[in-house]
């Protein structure tokens, strides 16, 4: 009914949802709130893995780990599910009810850091230096989100498939050029085996898989979302001669009948079910791949011009801004980061080690081991998404636009129009700052 | 909610026993009036908060570069999202769809609806079975409905296989939503499937007060079914009439949940609509102040819609 009014709704919504959150902590907590984040000696902890019991479960490990080591602070953890996470943040900080610690995705860490949810980390360079640059999370050279782990983008594929049709298996060393994924695949098209020679992965209508997962190939090009030099206009950069020749060639392994335009909802299943030779997808699926045996493959993603690249960044953690006891948040912070915790983490789920050392404590990840080709992956190829307060707006412009070219307009006509859109929202924000 | 129950029941015993009492009637009004309004209270208030103050807000943020999630404080800016509004293509190409889509369903749904109680109406047994099976959809989530289409509409989902059954393999199917030409029709069908129940029930409300003598008088005056449906129940149906098409249209022009579920209003921008582009802008883009330009444009038109209708549908003696 008051369909007009969804958008002020946000307001009136998140003034509630604070009130809510505001009872509900009250309710739980056996102090009194005293806003800021925390009450008495507690220290709030949100998280966005209330529907991953396996990482939930080394967070709470963690936080009994840490209120056993002192006395002094006492942390306690809120899951939420993943789906109403964000809004939950946003919430909290319209009604200044956030708590001292929360997770963030790493590419909202901009948008919040520029909004003053979060304060800046002071982690000594000991600490940080060790992690891999793609968990840490910048806005304007100061950090802001620190990362358990990273995930990572590979081409998984059937290695007979390849072979059986005389071509040569990638290595991380010495990928595919653009030639030659060409002709791997009209070859793999041509041999008619599969019906399918290799799975975009575009059955999912939801924004972030299609910004994090084919930007990279915009970016192996030489174009971007934005020019990340000003971050002040995307002209060029996302509608340049560079950024065309991606849409075209996104839009041709569609048109050429190499990828589906519309993949089906789990295009990993369809891949190890044999209706597909390659599928482009993400180190959560990598447990997966063990139902191939040996036959199945991680391969790093073509080089289209400027070196192979795949997304990075994935969910970090981080202070409020109205936290008023930062200097226990930080001291958390840091006992949390310790390797064992680390180890744990890649341990129990399909993610990326964030050090050196916790890979060297894992036989999987250490050198030489089954998955250590997504740590060297990441080494190499990962690309942050653009480090703006803008992203919100760039994300869902670019994944209109992407899914836009693969239904099969006009590449140049789209880019020109998601360029000049984000040039207008970035003149419209005085360039959020920049 | 169980508080201004209580004292509306009060407030009745008090009425009547200063009735009884005497004649006080002047007395008696005054505590009615405050029962009244403590029962209306409840529902009062969740209209002004749910309601008026939502609209009256986007009223005021649709003049304002209001952000979602910003540092700096909004500031007026006049006209400023709406003559964005008038250089956006896809706001254009959203408020095509969206009057392609009212105007298919409108009169779709709302003939489909009357066949349909017509046929329940009609047969005396199974009557209940048919209602309940036409009703289904409707009280079944639209979200649920939306993801379950989703997967009946690929290329090789049901909606293609029931098609090559039928048709012996010469009719192959299209990926409906994956289409830019098929994926608004695709939802159209399966919108007017979902909610042609709810407005079967309404019909088959309005027919149920249309006297039975009626019916007797023009059979005896030899009448065919089809001049009874003319003469006799088409115009009792006045009211219902106007109320479903009021209803229907003001449902069509809001679509948004299936597109939300089903297509994120692509392919090429071939079924977004103006909500959907509303909530995208306001929520995943942040712009609250032009996502509110763009409701105020959307109330303003159904506003005009539905008076348009009212005035059409008047009582003309």
């Amino acid at each position: 009914m008051s369909v007009t009014s969804r958008s002020t709704m946000k307001r009136v919504a998140a003034a509630t949802a604070g009130v809510a959150i505001a009872i509900t902590a009250a309710g739980c907590g056996t102090a009194k709130e005293s806003g800021g984040g925390s009450s008495g000696n507690e220290l709030t902890l949100w998280t966005h893995n209330a529907g991953n019991p396996e990482e939930l479960a080394v967070v709470q490990q963690i936080v009994k780990d840490y209120n056993a080591s002192q006395q002094k602070y006492q942390v306690k953890v809120q899951a939420f599910p993943q789906e109403s996470y964000n809004s939950s943040v946003v919430a909290a900080a319209t009604s200044k009810k956030l708590p001292c610690l929360l997770d963030t995705d790493a590419p909202n860490v901009p948008n919040w850091a520029f909004a003053n949810y979060l304060r800046p980390l002071d982690l000594p360079a000991s600490l940080t230096d060790k992690q891999l640059k793609s968990t840490l999370g910048t806005y304007k050279n100061k950090l802001y989100a620190i990362g358990y782990y990273d995930a990572a983008l590979a081409i998984f594929a059937r290695k007979s498939a390849i072979t059986s049709v005389g071509g040569r298996v990638p290595t991380i060393e010495k990928p595919w050029t653009a030639e030659e994924f060409k002709t791997t695949l009209t070859k793999l098209k041509a041999a008619g085996k599969y019906p399918i020679a290799f799975d975009l992965g575009t059955g999912d209508s939801g924004t972030e898989w299609w910004s994090y997962g084919y930007s990279p190939f915009l970016q192996s090009f030489g174009g971007d979302m934005i020019n990340r030099e000003t971050f002040k206009t995307a002209k060029g950069a996302l509608n340049g001669p560079e950024a065309i020749a991606w849409g075209q060639w996104l839009q041709g392994l569609v048109k050429g009948g190499y990828s589906p335009a519309k993949s089906g909802p789990d295009a990993f299943a369809d891949f190890v079910n044999g209706k597909s030779a390659m599928v482009w997808s993400g180190i959560w699926n990598s447990g997966n791949l063990s139902k191939l045996g040996a036959d199945g493959v991680m391969l790093p993603p073509p080089d289209l011009g400027k070196g192979p690249k795949i997304g990075g960044g994935s969910w970090q953690w981080a202070i409020s801004a109205t936290c008023d006891k930062p200097e226990a948040a930080l001291d958390y912070l840091k006992f949390s980061l310790d390797k064992k915790y680390l180890v744990a983490m890649a341990q129990k789920q399909n993610v990326i080690p964030a050090t050196e050392e916790a890979a060297a404590a894992l036989p999987d990840w250490a050198p030489g081991g089954a998955k250590r080709f997504f740590l060297e992956e990441s080494k190499k190829f990962a690309t942050m998404r653009p480090a703006t307060p803008g992203y919100p707006y760039l994300t869902s412009t670019f994944a209109k636009a992407t899914q836009d070219i693969v239904a099969g307009g006009d590449v140049k006509a789209i880019l020109d129009q998601a360029a000049a859109d984000i040039d207008s929202n970035l003149s419209s924000n005085n360039y959020y700052g920049f | 909610m169980n508080v201004p129950v209580v004292q509306g029941a009060t407030g009745q015993g008090r009425r009547g026993r200063s009735g009884r009492i005497g004649r006080s009637g002047r007395s008696g009004r005054s505590t009615e009036g405050w029962a009244g309004r403590v029962m209306a209270a409840p529902a009062v208030l969740l209209l002004v908060v749910f309601f008026l103050v939502p609209v009256v807000l986007c009223f005021v943020l649709a003049f304002t570069n209001a952000r979602l999630v910003s540092p700096e404080p909004s500031t007026l800016i006049g006209l400023a999202n709406f003559e964005r509004l008038l250089h956006d293509p896809l706001f254009w190409q959203s408020l095509r769809n969206t009057f392609y889509f009212a105007v298919v369903v409108v009169p779709v749904q709302s003939a489909l609806a009357l066949v349909l109680a017509l046929l329940v109406n009609g047969s005396s047994r199974g009557t209940n079975v048919f209602r309940t099976l036409y009703f289904i959809p409707v009280v079944t989530s639209i979200v649920v409905v939306s993801i379950l289409w989703k997967f009946m509409y690929q290329q090789n989902g049901l909606v293609n296989h029931l098609l090559q059954a039928v048709s012996f393999n010469t009719i192959q199917g299209a990926d409906w939503l994956a289409n830019p030409s098929t994926a608004m029709p695709a939802i159209i069908a399966m919108s007017v499937w979902q909610a042609v129940g709810f407005h079967m029930v309404i019909w088959l409300s309005g027919l149920q007060t249309i006297p039975g003598e009626l019916y007797e008088a023009a059979e005896l005056d030899g009448t065919t079914p089809w001049q009874r449906f003319w003469h006799v129940t088409w115009p009792g149906l006045r009211n219902t009439r106007t109320f479903i098409l009021v209803t229907i249209t003001i449902a069509a022009l809001s679509l948004f949940a299936q597109i939300n579920v089903m297509t994120s209003g692509g392919p090429l921008g071939s079924t977004s609509t103006v909500v959907y582009q509303a909530v995208r802008v306001g929520f995943q883009q942040q712009e609250t102040g032009y996502a509110s330009a763009i409701s105020l444009v959307f109330f303003a038109l159904v506003l005009t819609i539905s008076l348009v209708q009212r005035f059409l549908t008047r009582d003309k003696d």
